[in-house]
């Protein structure tokens, strides 16, 4: 169960449009009734969830898309992320170890940590992949 | 994002204003490896920052590992509450020497 839709939007797959994903994600979350501290994780890991896709799906190609809906059932909030990419690779998705110091792989450690429970996949018939995320808010 | 160079005690201090993500950590971490291939001591100021993502914390590592490579002084002074709390989640607070302003760094380096 998903619950109600509290935000759906569409938008290039470009980093300098990522600011303002962050603000209706942000307005989203306090819409739910999330304290400012889960907000702002929220706020982090859906960022990061959309760089991904960027870097990762879409390689840099700001040509493509990305959808992010928003449901809230009271309990919970789920993140519907999708994006209309070749599938990739999802054995090589992974956070890297919280006790190495190195550039890479904090992005995925971010949503980890953040997120309490989170699922890639690939689009079924159709071009394209998804990542669905939840966290408890109740 | 915005960024001032400027020398102060030895170091070239890298002031960040506003949000450190994908589209701005390109320049922020040219900004750092440029003095650091100057051979210059950094310390990157993050007291203006408003958001910072995992894009720009890279920024920050790369820096901190190109800095010991060298043998050159690098840390971050006056951090904020935004950025150090993706630091402590990404678990990089006790790695960055962090001090609240440049004379408590200089103070530090004894």
């Amino acid at each position: 169960m998903t619950g109600q839709r509290i935000l759906k939007v569409k938008f290039p797959a470009d980093p300098r449009i990522l600011r303002k994903v962050r603000e209706h994600v942000r307005a989203a979350c306090e819409r739910g009734g999330c304290c400012e501290q889960v907000v702002s994780q929220i706020v982090l890991a859906v960022n990061e969830a959309c760089s991904n896709i960027i870097r990762h799906a879409y390689k840099g190609s700001s040509t493509g898309e990305i959808i992010l809906e928003i449901f809230n059932n009271g309990r919970e909030l789920e993140f519907h992320l999708r994006d209309f990419a070749e599938p990739v690779d999802l054995t090589s998705i992974g956070p890297r170890d919280p006790r190495e110091i190195k550039p890479g792989g904090l992005g995925t450690l971010f949503i980890r940590e953040i997120m309490d429970d989170c699922a890639y996949g690939h689009v079924q018939g159709k071009a394209g992949n998804f990542l669905h995320m939840k966290k408890r808010i109740a | 994002m915005s960024y001032e160079v400027r020398d102060d005690s030895g170091y070239a201090v890298v002031e960040l204003t506003g949000d450190v993500d994908l589209s701005a950590s390109p320049e922020a971490r040219s900004a750092i490896l440029g003095c650091l291939a100057q051979a210059r001591n950094v310390l990157v100021d993050l007291s203006r920052v408003t958001y910072i993502d995992s894009s720009g914390v890279a920024s920050l590592v790369e820096g901190y590992q190109t800095a010991k490579k060298g043998r050159l002084r690098f840390g971050l002074i006056g951090v904020s509450e935004a950025a150090l709390s993706v630091l402590k989640l990404a678990r990089l607070d006790k790695v960055f020497p962090i001090h609240a302003t440049i004379n408590e760094r200089i103070r530090a380096d004894g």
